[in-house]
């Protein structure tokens, strides 16, 4: 009756998410008395779970699922929880773990809260706290079926080192062809840059730029920051930055260690995609942008001033730093 | 083709996020109501499917009598009937099994939903009504075209996009991408009125437990005010980065 895990790897290697809710596991396994056990799908560094309180994975070697096929994956996942008698399961809140966790949660015909932040309040009844309203409310939602299923918050929970003996079981589920319905033809993926999804600082800039030729220099911010570039509703909407660089409530969210926003007025639908951001930076001329409001640290300045010193200043601090 | 597009009634963006009964209920009190924000690029690519292939596009929604002004909006913006299954819907499962039998009832090809509302941000309702169905399931979707029997779908990934094919019947989980925002389809005069005289059932709900129950909402602490830092003193501003907040 261990908890399960689903650990997301990408070309057989583990991101910090997956470590995150190892760590995550490890505090419900101890307060149940039980263990964590992880399943992985093709991953290369299994033995790296052991370092976050894992006790045993059950690895699912196939190249089928080299592709992902969302419903292949839950089918894994639930045929893990059944063999390992799982009452909790606990997801990630990546794009694909998003895409899976409601498949896993119908076949065990279990509750599911997402956008968990914190360990469970209580665990009998079994209520947890997760983010609702876009970031404005939390909520303490209580699942009551026998089998519960959690995503939880990227970087809400952090990391928790804790080295345990791992056994490691290859793992073998049947597959139908139902599973892999939905066929993959094509993946674009951007390389040699650090995504927004995977980031812990997010350099972001709006149309204080006035205009796109002027994005040179958030991009070396970014680059000395090792940080994903993004970009406001109106930026991608005129086409000075890419849809995919879109953040905010209908673009992506972001949930970052350090989010620093560059002539971004502050609309309440930006906000509401990044406001899940630990520590938020505004750089903008009015000193009167509501983004003043909800960021931790300002400067009232233009960016074509503020930008470029800034530069030379972390230039100098990282050097000093390295 | 039936399409089914799924309508979440959920407080403007703008709304001031108040509780009420110690803090178990959503204060609704002066809130305006709107159609989900990513549940508009679906509706309004519904309408454009209409127009290229004739389909017959019907929104559903599970909700009270108050959902029924953003139920009448979308048949103002194109669809042809709406269906409100009267139940309140507070979780997530129990709201995809009110649709998979209307999904089922209605024999649909290709249902379409948001990724998620703006109020519970729950995110699984889609899958799960997929799961229930054991259709094929496409989340995140940002591309959507469809060919007799055929779907055609581009999805987020992190980092990138994915593009894939998959026959109907199919569920999308959608968001903005599905269609432009400057392409989306508000109402007009003639759409309202044509709107009054469509139909729009009422779906008494099955009895389901609910697999979870919301037990109350608690508002986020009061942010202290922005330390602000002169243009002219940068230092101070990397030095409060790496010292106090430790971020860099």
């Amino acid at each position: 009756m261990s908890v399960l895990i689903y650990t997301e790897s990408n070309e057989g290697k583990f991101k910090k998410a997956a470590f995150e809710i190892a760590s995550y596991a490890k505090k419900v396994a101890d307060s149940l008395g039980t263990t964590v056990t992880a399943v992985t799908i093709n991953a290369s560094e299994n033995a790296a779970l052991a370092n976050y309180g894992v006790s045993k994975v059950l690895k699912v070697s196939n190249d089928k699922l080299n592709t992902f096929s969302a419903k292949a994956y839950a089918d894994v996942i639930k045929q893990a929880a059944e063999k390992e008698g799982a009452k909790v399961v606990i997801l990630e809140s990546t794009t694909d773990s998003l895409h899976i966790a409601p498949l896993v949660a119908v076949n065990l015909n279990a509750g599911f809260a997402s956008n968990v932040i914190e360990l469970p309040v209580s665990t009998a009844p079994f209520q947890v706290k997760r983010n609702a309203f876009s970031n404005k409310a939390f909520n303490i939602t209580e699942i009551a079926t026998d089998v519960k299923v959690l995503g939880i918050s990227k970087n809400s929970f952090g990391l928790i080192e804790n080295a345990t003996s791992l056994t490691e079981e290859d793992f073998a589920p049947a597959l139908s062809d139902a599973d892999f319905g939905v066929k993959v033809t094509n993946s674009e993926k951007t390389t040699g840059k650090v995504t927004i999804a995977d980031a812990e600082i997010v350099v972001s800039a709006g149309r204080g730029m006035k205009g796109p030729e002027n994005w040179g220099m958030i991009e070396e911010l970014a680059s000395i920051l090792g940080a994903a570039t993004a970009c406001s509703k109106p930026v991608s909407d005129i086409g000075w930055r890419p849809h995919s660089e879109h953040v905010g409530q209908t673009g992506k969210p972001v949930a970052a260690n350090l989010y620093i926003a560059v002539g971004i007025s502050g609309a309440i639908q930006h906000i509401a995609g990044i406001n899940s951001s630990k520590v938020k930076v505004v750089i903008n001329s009015d000193a009167e942008a509501p983004f003043f409001k909800v960021a931790d640290y300002g400067v009232v300045g233009d960016a074509f001033d503020v930008v470029p010193k800034l530069i030379e200043k972390l230039k100098a601090f990282k050097a000093a730093n390295a | 083709m039936k399409i089914l597009v799924c309508i979440s009634h959920v407080p403007d963006t703008t709304s001031k996020i108040n509780f009420v009964n110690n803090d178990t209920e959503f204060d609704t009190n002066g809130v305006q109501y709107v159609i989900n924000p990513n549940d508009e690029f679906g509706l309004t690519r519904a309408i454009v499917l209409k127009e290229q292939t004739g389909a017959q596009v019907t929104v559903v929604n599970v909700g009270g009598t108050d959902a029924e002004a953003t139920l009448r909006k979308a048949l103002a913006i194109g669809a042809d009937e709406a269906i409100r299954i009267n139940a309140n819907p507070t979780d997530g499962l129990f709201v995809a099994k009110q649709l998979a039998n209307v999904v089922k009832e209605g024999g649909y090809d290709l249902i379409i939903a948001g990724t998620e509302s703006i109020d519970y941000n729950g995110g699984m309702v889609p899958g799960m009504l997929a799961g229930l169905l054991g259709y094929n399931f496409v989340n995140a979707c940002i591309g959507l075209e469809v060919s007799g029997n055929e779907a055609t779908t581009v999805r987020e990934i992190d980092g990138g996009k994915e593009t894939a094919t998959a026959s109907l019947p199919l569920i999308v989980a959608g968001k903005k991408g599905l269609v432009e925002e400057k392409d989306l389809r508000i109402p007009n005069m003639r759409g309202i009125m044509t709107a009054r005289t469509k139909a729009l059932n009422l779906v008494e709900p099955t009895g389901d437990a609910n697999a979870t129950s919301s037990v109350k909402f608690e508002k986020p602490a009061a942010k202290s005010a922005v330390k602000l830092v002169n243009a002219d003193n940068l230092d101070e501003l990397i030095s409060l980065l790496h010292n106090e907040a430790k971020v860099i």
